[in-house]
């Protein structure tokens, strides 16, 4: 297996008036693809600091990041754009749906940024919304669906795009046991059929058990890295 | 993104406050409302001003007696009985710039016809004065030098006296009193219309100049009038014919160098200018209640839209997330202000022109709602919206994703 993400020295420091706060103190990690990760650790450890740098929506104060063997941590604010629109999907904690626009809206949104035709975008979306078992629900608002099925719709957006790097914050946080098992057996689906790179973060252990590989963070700091 | 798209998604997010959308357009209604106005009516009245310096005759000076200054009193116009015939004929003779000259002695009076009477304005005036006016008779004929030289009782009517003395009649021949003392109708004017000043011009009734000033208004000094109409030989003569009129009178009346003149002389066009003056003034205040409430209207989209960028942060870090680039969000949010802008001023065009319509239908002027004048306010608001809405989208589209994201 080929590596996909290769963080090196990672440091972030947040500046808080006169005091500054480091939030990663050197983090070096390397993900292959096909990897299906799950970061742990206590609250305010730095875990999603590091998702927003490797998911490119922030750059570390020091350290180097590649990214598919591309060095990321000095590209312009349109160069990220164009790779969260192409390599990544993103998963939140709190869904994070357009909630004025319909399911198939939301999920057809990356493809707005990367100038697909209004046929292409409708297949896609249309398909996506298929994987993830929500085809017929395509022209529902988030509020008429349940947070299992808002979820799903935020997985499907990630998936509409073909990207090689789903990263998925807290993706049950607020979704029931019963409804992150199905979350899980989807993501454990998506990893082995469509060889899609997982990187979770979670605070359960058995939710935590889905991926092959469990990190620990402290302090800024990976202090554990349990490979199967 | 394309544009479409990008239209699509502004058009979304407006009907999603509809209320708010529409109390933001209300000042770019108001501002291309009165745009569209002013253009209108200002055409229109230009138009009107125009036509009736044709109604009145071009090129003409007017001679008043008066506005002396007479132990610190100034008196108004035709009350000191200066202005003669005498000095009419003087003019005549010896102004060459000036082509015809008309003098005029009116007064009220009470004129009766059968049963019928009406009380109207009669001027005694010589056969010139229509000439000068361009004021033709439907019948009979105007009354000719020898009447004014022989003071005979002859009289022409005004449309407006002769339905009322008249009705359908035909009054050409027939006699009517003027003060008890009968008149032959020899002919009937033209209809002419409103003055400048708003009078009925066809309520009128001339007579030859000696008769007014020996049987009608005499005074105790004879050969006076009230007023003596001239018309420049070109439109190049009127400061020349002022200066050779002025010259003449100052000589006849025996008024020595440093003092003032016992009359006045004033010129038709220069005092329709004034008219125009007004139509442009009221140009002029729409024009800036325009300006104003587009500007106004501007600063309440701004308003709205800053206040919308921070309420959809959360929106543009999802959308920065999946791939927006800065441009992206910016165009979103330009094309939203521009979109509001452009629908307003779409409004506001539709309440211009029913306003204009108004104003055509109340005060009889004209208006001309030109395809200009359109296109002049719909560029207007689109500029309002894209000048106005280019801070709140720079400000949305310079936010950092991770910040939007955290955002509640
Ligand atoms: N924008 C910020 N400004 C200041 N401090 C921040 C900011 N973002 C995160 N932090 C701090 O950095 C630490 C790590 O945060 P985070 O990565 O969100 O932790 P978690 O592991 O719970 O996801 C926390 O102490 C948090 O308060
Ligand atoms: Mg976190």
């Amino acid at each position: 297996m080929t590596g996909l993400i290769d963080t090196s020295d990672l440091t972030k420091v947040y500046k808080m008036g006169d005091v500054d706060f480091t939030a990663l103190q050197g983090v070096s990690l390397a993900i292959k693809k096909g990897e299906f990760v799950a970061v742990m650790g206590p609250s305010g450890s730095g875990k999603s600091t590091f998702m927003n740098i490797i998911g490119c929506l922030d750059t570390p104060t020091s350290g180097k990041y590649l990214l598919d063997k591309q060095d990321v941590s000095d590209l312009s604010k349109n160069d990220l754009a164009a790779i969260r629109n192409k390599k990544i999907g993103f998963v939140f904690q709190s869904f994070n749906l357009l909630s004025k626009t319909s399911a198939l809206e939301n999920v057809e949104l990356p493809l707005l940024y990367n100038g697909s035709p209004s046929k292409i975008r409708r297949e896609q979306s249309v398909s996506a919304l298929r994987l993830v078992g929500l085809e017929e629900r395509k022209n529902h608002r988030p509020n008429q669906l349940s947070g299992g099925q808002q979820q799903r719709v935020a997985i499907a957006r990630a998936l509409v795009n073909n990207p090689s790097l789903i990263l998925a914050d807290e993706p049950t946080g607020n979704l029931d046991s019963q409804t992150s098992i199905e979350l899980m057996t989807l993501f454990k689906k998506l990893n082995k059929e469509n060889n899609i790179t997982i990187v979770m973060v979670t605070h359960e252990a058995d939710i935590a058990a889905y991926g092959d590989r469990r990190i620990y963070f402290k302090d800024g700091r990976i202090v554990k890295d349990d490979k199967r | 993104m394309n544009t479409i798209a990008t239209v699509k998604i502004a058009v979304n997010a407006l009907s999603i406050n509809k209320m708010r959308s529409s109390l933001t357009m209300l000042g770019i209604i108001i501002g291309v409302a009165a745009v569209i106005a002013m253009i209108s009516v200002g055409s229109g009245a230009r138009a009107q001003i125009s036509k009736e310096i044709a109604s009145l005759g071009s090129n003409l000076l007017m001679v008043w007696p008066g506005t002396a200054t007479s132990g610190g009193l100034r008196m108004g116009f035709g009350t000191t009985p200066t202005l003669t015939s005498d000095d009419a004929k003087a003019i005549a003779a010896e102004v060459s710039s000036v082509s015809f000259v008309a003098p005029v002695l009116n007064g009220t009076a009470q004129v009766v016809y059968g049963n019928q009477n009406w009380s109207t304005i009669v001027t005694g005036t010589t056969s010139n004065f229509f000439e000068l006016r361009e004021w033709p008779v439907v019948s009979g004929k105007v009354f000719t030098q020898r009447d004014v030289d022989g003071a005979t009782k002859v009289a022409l009517l005004g449309q407006t006296v002769v339905e009322n003395l008249f009705g359908n009649e035909d009054p050409l021949g027939n006699i009517i009193r003027i003060k008890k003392i009968p008149f032959k109708i020899v002919g009937v004017l033209a209809r002419k219309g409103q003055s400048p000043i708003g009078q009925d011009q066809d309520d009128s009734i001339y007579i030859p100049l000696t008769t007014a000033q020996k049987r009608l208004f005499g005074t105790r000094f004879p050969g006076m009038v009230r007023m003596i109409i001239t018309k420049a030989s070109s439109p190049d003569m009127i400061k020349n014919a002022e200066a050779d009129i002025t010259a003449l009178l100052r000589q006849r009346h025996h008024i020595m160098a440093g003092k003032e003149d016992d009359f006045s002389v004033r010129n038709l066009t220069e005092m329709l200018s004034t008219a125009e003056q007004a139509a442009k003034i009221m140009s002029i205040l729409l024009g800036s209640i325009a300006s104003v409430s587009l500007i106004v209207g501007g600063i309440g989209i701004m308003n709205i839209m800053l206040v919308s960028v921070t309420e959809r942060t959360r929106e543009i870090g999802i959308r920065m997330a999946v791939g927006a680039r800065a441009r992206d969000i910016l165009m979103q949010f330009l094309i939203e202000a521009v979109v509001l802008a452009i629908i307003g001023g779409g409004i506001g065009i539709g309440v211009g022109a029913m306003g204009s319509w108004l104003i055509s239908y109340f005060a009889g002027w004209e208006i001309d709602i030109s395809l200009f004048a359109i296109l002049l306010a719909f560029g207007f608001s689109a500029i309002t919206g894209i000048f106005f809405g280019f801070y709140p989208a720079r400000k949305a589209s310079r936010m950092a994703p991770v910040e939007c994201l955290r955002y509640e």
